[in-house]
Order: structure tokens, then C-alpha cells, then sequence
């Protein structure tokens, strides 16, 4: 449990971090709160030469509401999505989601990019931004581009990002006033990560269902957006019957590994059950 | 010159806060500022590190090692082998159990996790780049990693070196694989009330593989002064003494030129009685380079190699009339010891104290055996916060009565009443055995029954269960009874030692000229809190306020020899001992008074904290001013000074017990259990200080709790550990815990010179049966017998699968 050793910078701009990824290649890492990072660098998963640490990319830590988009500064700790009553208010599950991730030492380190950047399909905030439907900012040698949360994982600890890019900002729009959200996640204890978790946003008109959208973690090797799951509902009355075929649908596409948490057949099992009791509790808090 | 201090007998002993006081534990002072002093915090100057190489593989040749790399490394300065220690005979060490084990592989690896080379470096970073670039060739053997296939004829042969050793230390071994058979009581007997039984119930039932994991991992600095020939070890023992010898043997340095040193300890449940790879390496590697060296396992190897506790696969079968009579007991246990039997267990008992099992029911005839078996698994064996192996007994019994009580459809509580010793049987002969020094399990019993008002529960029940088949709930509702003897105190000299150390244990208590004293105990702390309640004990004996007494353990240069902390025998051996040696002081103080009052000895009695003269309380002389007066004034006939050692051999042991009633409501459609409520009455005897009991019972009952809902140490088919770290191994937090209720009924051991008898264990012990009994309950009336634990949700889940719950 002793990491190898390696060489730290401290970029203090964007530009220059962004210079020191370029330069330094591929034996260069990026790290933000470290809480992902450091456990892999112990086990020697990861044996970086040199550590580019963007705590002092002051640019990184906003967070802002403008005209219904949101944006997240990639270094915005879990815990500052926690303490931000405004974010409350626009999107009631990122509070939700982040009391749900590890524990208040980790949550204080922890940032929101290095958690959808990392590519751990047991990181819990993807699914959010699957749901969300959000864009990822990058920002490379070559200036920035833009891609979707959708499109950005390919497989566990594969991401769309190429080595030297940064992800910087994370955009998506505030769901619709009235929307009901939840997020709820079947874990061993406190700081594991999910066996199944599903998240859950509906919008309702009357007793219909007007949209919804499903997003999967830990059951597969990327996070998953359900949205086959998600139009069975849309235009329903969500009752028992189509919820219970929308948490089938979910089902079907996951692909969990047998591991601690439980066999294959279980923790798909728990996929269902996390996304019938995230459906009913997102149309609970519907208005 | 008498104490004028006007204050009352009740203030008297108010002030001592000796037996039966609150105190608040002097130990935490240093611990919640980070100031305690353990095994990593001691930096030595010129200290070297060592780390180990271990085995990926769980069965293995070593074709070849190579440390040209390594030794490459800046900073790493040696790469020990078997091969270096050969010629000093220490490739190879004693265990508690009777066998050996290999202190770094020899010629082939047993486990995963094994230790391989020792690499010794001038810090921990050197130390493990040249982990790293040692390079060993394996080539892999078929793995044992189930103990019913080990003595298959065709079961690969894992210990070549002792396989022409069929003569265990306890006994011929009928298989390669085999490392013991141990029997007791009457197996014709049982038989017989098998046979003749109206009613009889058997089940396998197992104790899965679990690890003590205390908070600190195991580690030590050893560092040999070349100078005056001393090696002083300071490390995480459980038995600092025991320590020192068994390495003066191994090492053939003088038992006086060897100091062990237990600083603080942060927890050891057991799994730092034994002796490690690590602590002989690290001596090795001191003695050679001339340097401290330290060595401190991390969590990974702390759960992968050093000892884990239970792995008991226990068969048990009760014979009982149909009205719940129990009339026969029998156990067959099959006991996955590792690779290395280094079980740390009294050394005449292979299998501990597994015989009470006959738990506290008075049944005629009993008979258990137990057969113990190597597999390509870490060694170990410990009793983890339980008395030895009394827990995987606890376990079989309560499991086996619930079994019982369900196939004749009577209430689990219900039929324990009905089997239990009755008050006046004490002292209780076993039919295993063992003589119960007392206890009152009924009374027990009825006011935890009482407590938790049983049968509004019981009627709960039937309306949850009613309310679960109509579709109005998913929650299964389950009541878990349990009742435990606890088997504490090793132990008697006469059949009680570990590699032939008497397992009795000390105190020396010396009071210094101006009233204030100092107590060294052969134990040590690891937690439990003795500088506060030794030091108790200590002050109603003799009258000295608790907080005027210093208490010391764990160095073997200054302490009195005994044999540790384990087996929940500090109060009731080294406790004895200190209220001993107490009376022994007492004893002299008397004489001193008496000449100082001009009275007879006779004459005087003694008082809270001062002789008196019988019916004249005005003439006395306090413990103080003895104290002062055993120093300074010639007494005719007395040596000057006030001090006593004792050494204390039990003439028994004591049996605290308890009565245990939790409830749990589980989340059919997840396997989520959840611990509704938990009561737990404790009978530990006389109580030293309520607060810690009350902690001790906290801890033991989250363990338990552990236990039963997700430790598992487990291997795959290849041999590999599965979860052997913190995320995977289940440790509680506060969020997972539930609010433990406790209380107590009182049943001093007669035996003992306070009458208390231990009881730091007993949670864990009485904890078990009764969180898995109530899981077990919650089906119960869907036709569960029983489940293997852990009783994680998955497994859960399945076993509402298999009963048709689930869709
Ligand atoms: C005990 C424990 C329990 C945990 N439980 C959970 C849990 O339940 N749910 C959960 O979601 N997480 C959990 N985590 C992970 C935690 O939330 C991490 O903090 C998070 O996954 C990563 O964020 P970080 O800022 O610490 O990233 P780091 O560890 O610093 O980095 C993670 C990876 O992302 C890369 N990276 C970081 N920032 C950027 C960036 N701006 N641009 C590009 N790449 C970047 C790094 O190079 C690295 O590869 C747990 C961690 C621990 C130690």
C-alpha cells in the first residue's frame, strides 16, 4: 500500500496545466481530490511519474445558474454540491446523490470531474449526468471541445477524454420546474459503492407522465442511460404494471460482475428494485 | 497524626472510586488527543523498515528468487530469504499449536499472501520499490480451498515438511492433511440417546472464515544494542511475556537479554496473540544489520496473513423428548486450520473450550469431536474477542435450540426455559466436562423477557407475518433469542499453559511513602481500559483512591510474568491477582496500624480506607499514613517498605453468561436487514466499573453484528483471498450500528477473590446466535431450517428466492 514514486506540480492556470499534460505525456496524471486516484497509485494500478494537482486552478471551483443552464466547475467538491442551497433548489438530486457518495472526509476532497472523469463505473455521479443529459468541456493543447455524458464512456476506466485534455466544466439544463427527482442506491455500507443504483427524473401533467428519464449505476461497465426503460412511461399513468415494465427494460440492459456486493443474477435483481423505488419516489415529489 | 478531614464514610468511598464506580477511563485522555504511543509512533534513530514479498499464489513450488533488482533499489540494503535463515535454524517457528510454520517460504508457497523475502530498507518507500523488483519464480500446484475435500485420497499433499511426521502434537494424524482428532464426553452414550429420542434434529451448521481486524494492523520494532548483547522488541502483543520466551527459545539469546515492550494497542480481538513472520524478520534483520528495524503490515495484510479466527464446519444433532426435554447432545466439527496450525489455544486443548458446547442447558449426555485440517489458506485460528472456539460453540447450540424449538413448534424462548441448569444445580457438572461455578439463568432469562415485552413482540410477529401474505407489506419481522455460558478465566496451571507457560498471571502493587502507589500486571491493554479498572480493584482493597494509582503493563523488565490478554482472562486471572496481592498489603498495613494504635492486630478492623479499632472509629490510621509510616519509622519486627506481589493460578474458571433478544425487520425484495432493536443482559459477576462493561458489551455486540451480516474471509477455487480490504471486509460504521440496549443481573463467581468474571467477550459470543436466530426467525415460518452466514443481502435475497418470496 506504498505508491511508487513520482513527481508533483502544482499549475496554478489552466494553460499551464494544461502545458504540463502536453509536455509531460503520457506518464503524466491528473488529480483533483485524490480519492480515486491515490487508493489506485497505492495498490500500483497506477504508477504515474508525475502528479499534475489542479487544486489551485482557482478557475475550476465555480459553480453557476445562469438562464436555467448549469454549470459545474470540474473541481467542485461533493461537499460544496451539498452546501449549495441554490443548486438545491434548481436540481434537488445532486444533493441527494452526493450524501449518498462515500463519506463527509471523502465528500470534503472528492470533486464532481474527477468523479465522472475517472470512468469507475461504481461512481455514482455519471448516471446523474446520464439522466441530466449533460456536456462535458474539455480543454486540450488544442483549445476546447464539447461531448456529451452520454457518449463519453466507453468502458470501465475508458472515457472519451484523451490524455492530454482536461475536463473543466460540466453544462447541462436545470430539469423543468415541477420536475420530481430521486436517486437511490443499494450499497453494503457507509463509503461502498452501489450494488445497484438507479436515478429518476419525471416531469408530470396531471396524473400523466409528461417525460422521464433513467440512468444506472455499478451494473454494467459504464453507466447506463436507460432509455428504452424511461419511454415506457412517458405518457402513462405510472401505474404498477408499466412500472414494473420500465424497471424489466432497465433490467435488460445491464451486465453487473459477480462480486462481493453479489452474483450477476442479484445485483440485476437490485437494479429493478432501485428503479421502481426511484420511479415512485420521483413522481412523490412531482408536482 | 490522624486525617482530620471531616468527610462521611460515603464520601470515603466515593473518593476511592474503587469496584462498582463509573470512572471515566484515564486512557482516553491520551487517545481522543492523538497522543497514545503505538508500535508505528516509536522512530528510533538510524531505524531501518522492512516490508515482505508475498506469495500471489495460494499453492506453489518456488523454482527461483531473484534480488539483483531489488538490491539495486537506493536504499534497500538486504533481501532475506529462506535460504539465510536456514543456517540459523530460523526458516522455521514454533506455533502456539504444536506445529511449525514457515517463517519465509521454503521451497514452496501454502497461501496467498505468504511471506516469500523480506526486503529490509532505509524507509518504507525504499523498502517497497524493492518489494516490487524481487523476482520469483512460481509454478502453481493444485489448491485445497475447501476443508471437506482436504482428505480426499487424491487431496495434493500440502505439508511436505512433516509428511512422514504422522505423530501430530496432539495425536496420530490419519491423512496427510490432517493435523488432529480431539474427543470428548460419552460417544456411546449419545448414541444411544440418538437412538432412543423421540425427537432429533441435525444440522450443519458453519462458522465462516472471519478475521479479527483490529484497527492497527500487527508490526514491531526490534533493535539489538551490539553493545550489551540486549534485544528489546516492541511490538503489538497480546502476551508480552509469552513473547519473550518463546523467543529466547527460538533464538537461543538469554531470556534476561530479550525486553519486550507492548506500547499501546490499538485492538487486537485476538489476532495479536501469535507470533509473526514479520517479528522474527525484523529481529533477524536488526541482529544483523545492527540497526532498529521496524516492520508494520497494512490492512491488506493484516486481513490476508496474519491470523483469522473461526472456519468451523460444525455438525450437531440434539436428542429431545416431544415436549422439548433436551436428552442428548453431539458435535462433529471439521476445522479449516490454514496451511500452518497456529491456532493459539491452550496447548492440551487443540479445539479450545469448543466442549461447552453444551452451552447452558442441562443435558444428560453429550459427546463432541473435532478433526482439524490443513488447507491453501492463511494460518490462524484465533479466538476473536471470544474465550477459545466458545463462540463457534455458542453458535452450534443456540442455532441447534432454535432448530429444535421450530421442529416442535415451541417458542424459542420457551424451550430454553424449559433445558436450562437450574440456580440450584451450581456448581454444574457438564456432561463435556466442566464445572459451572454459578449462575442464575432463569431469572436472567425472565427479566430480559420481560424487558422487551417478548410477547407483545411475538403478537407483532403473527400480524406482520398475516399482513405479508395479503401483499400489504414486503418486510419480514424476526425475533432472535439467544442465551450463552461463556467459558473465561484460562486458565487452572493443571491443564491450562501455552508451550508449557502456566497460563496464571500477576500483579505487583508497591505504595509509595506518601499514599500514592504503582500496580504492574503480567496483562495488557489493547482497549479494554485496565490502567481504569485495575487501578479500582486495586483502591478497595487497600484504600487508595484510583486516581493515586498508576498502572502498568506490557513490559517485560518491569511487569510480573504472566500470560497476557485473551480469552477474556484479565479480570478474572490477573484481576484476581491484583486483588491479591491487595490483601497482601492489607495484611502488613494491619501490623503497622496495630503498633502505631498500640493495639492488638486482632483489634483492629479495616474500613473503607483505615484500620480502626473495633468500637472506637476514632482511633484509626489511614492507608496514608501507614504508608508513610511502613517507610519511615522502625517498626519492631517489620521490614521497612509496602509492597506485594501475587501470582495468581484459578482454581477454576468463571462462566459469565448472558440473555440476548434482537429484532430485525427484513427487506424481502433487497436482503436488507434491518437491526429494529437489540437488547442485551449481561451476568459477568461482581462490576468493576458499569461505563466499561457497557462499552465492552457496545464494541463486542458491533462485531457481532459484523459478523453475522458480512465478514467473510473467503477463497476462490485458485486460492485467491476474495476481499481482503476494507471496502469488501465489512467493519460498521456508527451509520450501520444500532443502538445497543443493555443490562445486567449479578451472579458473583464464587470462586474468585471479588467475584467477577470477565466480560469483554461475551457480546461477541451471545451476539451471533442471536442476530442470526432472529434473521433465521423471519423465515422461520416459510420452512427456513437454516442458512450459512453471513447473512449479507444477497445471500439473503437467495434464501428468500429458494422459499418462493420473490418474483
Ligand atoms: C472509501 C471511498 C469510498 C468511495 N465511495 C464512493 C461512492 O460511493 N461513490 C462515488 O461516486 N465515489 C466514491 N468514491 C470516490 C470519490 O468520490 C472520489 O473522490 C471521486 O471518484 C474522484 O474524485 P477526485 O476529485 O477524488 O478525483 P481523483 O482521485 O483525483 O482523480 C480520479 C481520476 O480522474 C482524473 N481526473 C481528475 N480530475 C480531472 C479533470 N478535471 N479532468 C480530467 N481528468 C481528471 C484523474 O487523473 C484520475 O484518473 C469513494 C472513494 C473512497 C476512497
Amino acid at each position: 500500500m506504498i505508491p511508487g514514486s513520482f513527481e508533483y506540480h502544482r499549475p496554478s492556470s489552466l494553460a499551464d496545466a494544461v502545458g504540463l499534460l502536453s509536455s509531460l505525456g503520457d506518464d503524466a496524471l491528473l488529480v483533483a481530490g485524490g480519492h480515486s486516484l491515490i487508493p489506485m497509485m497505492k495498490f500500483r494500478m497506477a504508477v504515474p511519474e508525475h502528479l499534475v494537482d489542479l487544486q489551485d486552478v482557482k478557475s475550476l471551483k465555480s459553480i453557476s445558474l445562469d438562464s436555467g443552464q448549469i454549470s459545474l466547475g470540474a473541481m467542485v467538491t461533493q461537499a460544496e454540491i451539498i452546501l449549495s442551497d441554490e443548486l438545491h433548489v434548481a436540481c434537488p438530486i445532486l444533493r441527494e446523490v452526493s450524501y449518498q457518495i462515500a463519506d463527509p472526509q471523502i465528500r470534503n476532497l472528492g470533486t464532481i470531474g474527477g468523479n465522472v472523469a475517472n470512468g469507475d463505473p461504481g461512481n455514482d455521479m455519471p448516471a446523474i449526468m446520464q439522466v441530466l443529459d449533460a456536456t462535458y468541456i474539455l480543454t486540450g493543447p488544442d483549445g476546447e471541445r464539447e461531448i456529451a455524458a452520454r457518449e463519453f464512456y466507453e468502458s470501465a476506466f475508458f472515457t472519451a477524454r484523451q490524455d492530454n485534455e482536461i475536463l473543466t466544466t460540466i453544462r447541462f439544463a436545470a430539469p423543468a420546474a415541477g420536475h420530481g427527482s430521486s436517486y437511490v442506491k443499494q450499497k453494503r455500507k457507509i463509503g461502498d459503492y452501489a450494488t445497484a443504483a438507479a436515478a429518476v427524473i419525471v416531469t408530470m401533467s396531471g396524473d400523466t407522465c409528461a417525460s422521464a428519464s433513467i440512468g444506472l449505476t455499478n451494473v454494467a461497465d459504464t453507466p447506463l442511460w436507460a432509455e428504452n426503460a424511461a419511454s415506457l412511461l412517458v405518457g402513462s399513468s405510472l401505474d404498477g404494471e408499466t412500472i414494473k415494465a420500465a424497471a424489466d427494460a432497465a433490467k435488460a440492459i445491464t451486465d453487473p460482475a459477480d462480486d462481493g456486493r453479489g452474483p450477476k443474477d442479484y445485483r440485476t435483481h437490485i437494479a429493478g428494485i432501485m428503479v421502481q423505488r426511484a420511479i415512485a419516489n420521483a413522481v412523490d415529489r412531482a408536482k | 497524626m490522624n486525617d482530620q478531614t471531616p468527610i462521611s464514610r460515603e464520601e470515603r468511598i466515593e473518593k476511592l472510586q474503587g469496584l462498582g464506580s463509573s470512572r471515566k477511563r484515564v486512557e482516553d485522555a491520551r487517545f481522543t488527543q492523538g497522543a497514545g504511543n503505538y508500535v508505528d509512533d516509536i522512530k528510533l534513530p538510524g531505524m531501518l523498515f522492512g516490508d515482505f514479498v508475498r506469495s500471489p499464489y495460494g499453492h506453489a513450488r518456488i523454482k527461483s528468487i531473484k534480488t539483483e533488482a531489488a538490491l539495486a533499489v537506493p536504499g534497500v540494503l538486504a533481501v532475506i530469504t529462506a535460504e539465510d535463515l536456514k543456517p540459523l535454524n530460523l526458516h522455521y517457528m514454533p506455533t502456539l499449536a504444536g506445529d511449525v510454520q514457515a517463517v519465509l517460504a521454503d521451497e514452496k508457497v501454502l497461501f496467498q499472501g505468504q511471506e516469500v523475502a523480506f526486503v529490509v530498507a532505509t524507509d518504507r518507500y525504499a523498502a517497497a520499490d524493492g518489494v516490487e523488483l524481487v523476482e520469483v519464480d512460481y509454478e502453481g500446484l493444485p489448491v485445497i480451498n475447501d476443508a471437506f475435500k482436504a482428505m480426499d485420497d487424491n487431496a495434493p499433499l500440502l505439508r511436505e515438511d512433516i509428511k512422514d511426521k504422522m505423530e501430530g502434537a496432539h495425536g496420530p494424524r490419519k491423512h496427510h492433511n490432517h493435523i488432529f482428532s480431539w474427543e470428548e464426553g460419552d460417544k456411546k452414550g449419545t448414541e444411544k440417546a440418538l437412538a432412543d429420542a423421540d425427537v432429533v434434529v441435525e444440522e450443519l451448521i458453519t462458522y465462516q472464515r472471519v478475521h479479527p481486524c483490529p484497527l492497527e494492523t500487527c508490526g514491531c520494532v526490534a533493535s539489538m544494542d551490539k553493545i550489551n548483547g540486549k534485544l528489546t522488541l516492541w511490538g503489538t502483543f497480546q502476551a508480552p511475556h509469552a513473547v519473550r520466551t518463546v523467543a529466547s527459545l527460538i533464538t537461543n539469546i538469554a531470556e534476561h537479554n530479550i525486553r519486550v515492550i507492548s506500547p499501546d494497542i490499538g485492538g487486537g480481538f485476538g489476532n495479536k496473540v501469535g507470533v509473526y513472520p514479520g517479528y522474527i524478520c525484523a529481529a533477524v534483520a536488526s541482529i544483523v544489520t545492527g540497526k532498529p528495524v521496524k516492520w508494520v503490515e497494512d490492512r491488506i495484510e493484516n486481513l490476508s496473513a496474519t491470523a483469522f479466527a473461526r472456519d468451523y464446519h460444525m455438525t450437531g444433532k440434539i436428542a429431545a423428548t416431544k415436549d422439548g426435554k433436551i436428552t442428548g447432545l453431539s458435535a462433529h466439527v471439521l476445522a479449516d486450520h490454514g496451511a500452518f496450525d497456529a491456532c493459539a489455544d491452550p496447548t492440551k486443548f487443540p479445539a479450545g473450550f469448543f466442549s461447552i458446547v453444551t452451552g447452558s442447558y442441562d443435558i444428560p449426555v453429550a459427546y463432541c469431536g473435532v478433526d482439524g485440517v490443513y488447507t491453501n489458506k492463511a494460518p490462524g485460528g484465533v479466538a476473536y474477542r471470544c474465550s477459545f472456539r466458545v463462540t463457534e460453540a455458542a453458535y452450534l447450540i443456540e442455532r441447534m435450540i432454535d432448530i429444535l424449538a421450530r421442529k416442535l413448534d415451541m417458542d424459542p424462548a420457551e424451550i430454553r426455559l424449559k433445558n436450562f441448569i437450574k440456580k440450584e444445580q451450581f456448581p454444574y457438572n457438564s456432561a463435556l466436562g466442566w464445572e459451572y461455578d454459578s449462575g442464575d439463568y432463569h431469572t436472567a432469562m425472565d427479566k430480559a423477557l420481560a424487558s422487551v415485552d417478548y410477547n407483545a413482540l411475538r403478537a407483532e410477529q403473527e400480524e406482520n407475518r398475516a399482513a405479508f401474505d395479503r401483499g400489504e407489506t414486503r418486510n419480514l419481522m424476526g425475533i432472535g433469542v439467544a442465551f450463552f455460558t461463556e467459558i473465561v478465566g484460562a486458565g487452572p496451571v493443571k491443564n491450562c499453559d501455552i508451550l508449557g507457560l502456566g497460563m496464571f498471571d500477576s500483579c505487583e502493587i508497591r505504595i509509595h511513602p506518601t499514599g500514592s502507589a504503582i500496580a504492574r500486571l503480567g496483562t495488557i491493554s489493547q482497549g479494554q481500559g485496565h490502567a481504569t479498572t485495575f487501578a479500582q480493584i486495586v483502591a478497595s482493597e487497600i484504600g487508595i483512591p484510583a486516581e493515586d494509582i498508576t498502572l502498568e503493563e506490557g513490559d517485560t523488565d518491569t511487569a510480573p510474568y504472566g500470560l497476557g490478554t485473551y480469552g477474556s482472562r484479565s479480570t478474572p486471572v490477573a484481576g484476581a491477582a491484583t486483588a491479591m496481592a491487595g490483601r497482601k498489603i492489607r495484611a502488613k498495613a494491619q501490623m503497622i496500624a496495630a503498633y502505631l494504635l498500640e493495639v492488638h492486630e486482632g483489634d483492629l478492623e479495616w474500613d473503607v480506607d483505615r484500620f480502626q479499632v473495633k468500637g472506637n472509629p476514632e482511633a484509626h490510621k489511614t492507608m496514608k499514613e501507614i504508608a508513610f509510616a511502613s517507610y519511615n519509622q522502625a517498626i519492631p519486627g517489620l521490614e521497612p517498605g509496602l509492597e506485594a506481589v501475587s501470582y495468581y493460578d484459578p482454581p477454576n474458571m468463571t462462566y459469565p453468561f448472558g440473555a440476548y433478544i434482537g429484532v430485525v425487520d427484513i427487506d424481502v425484495d433487497t436482503g436488507v436487514v434491518d437491526v429494529r432493536s437489540f437488547y442485551a443482559l449481561d451476568d459477568c459477576g461482581t462490576r468493576i466499573n458499569p461505563m466499561i462493561i457497557e462499552g465492552q458489551v457496545h464494541g463486542g455486540l458491533t462485531e457481532s453484528l459484523a459478523i453475522v451480516m458480512g465478514q467473510d474471509i473467503s477463497y476462490d477455487e485458485t486460492g485467491n483471498i476474495k476481499g481482503a480490504t476494507l471496502m469488501d471486509y465489512f467493519l460498521p460504521t456508527a451509520v450501520e450500528t444500532p443502538n445497543w440496549e443493555t443490562d445486567f443481573t449479578t451472579t458473583p463467581s464464587p470462586h474468585h477473590p471479588i467475584g467477577a468474571k470477565g466480560v469483554g467477550e461475551s457480546p461477541n459470543v451471545g451476539g451471533v446466535p442471536a442476530l442470526s436466530n432472529a434473521v433465521h426467525d423471519a423465515f422461520a415460518h416459510k420452512g427456513l431450517t437454516h442458512t450459512q452466514m453471513p447473512h449479507d443481502h444477497w445471500r439473503i435475497w437467495k434464501t428468500a428466492q429458494k422459499l418462493g418470496l420473490t418474483d
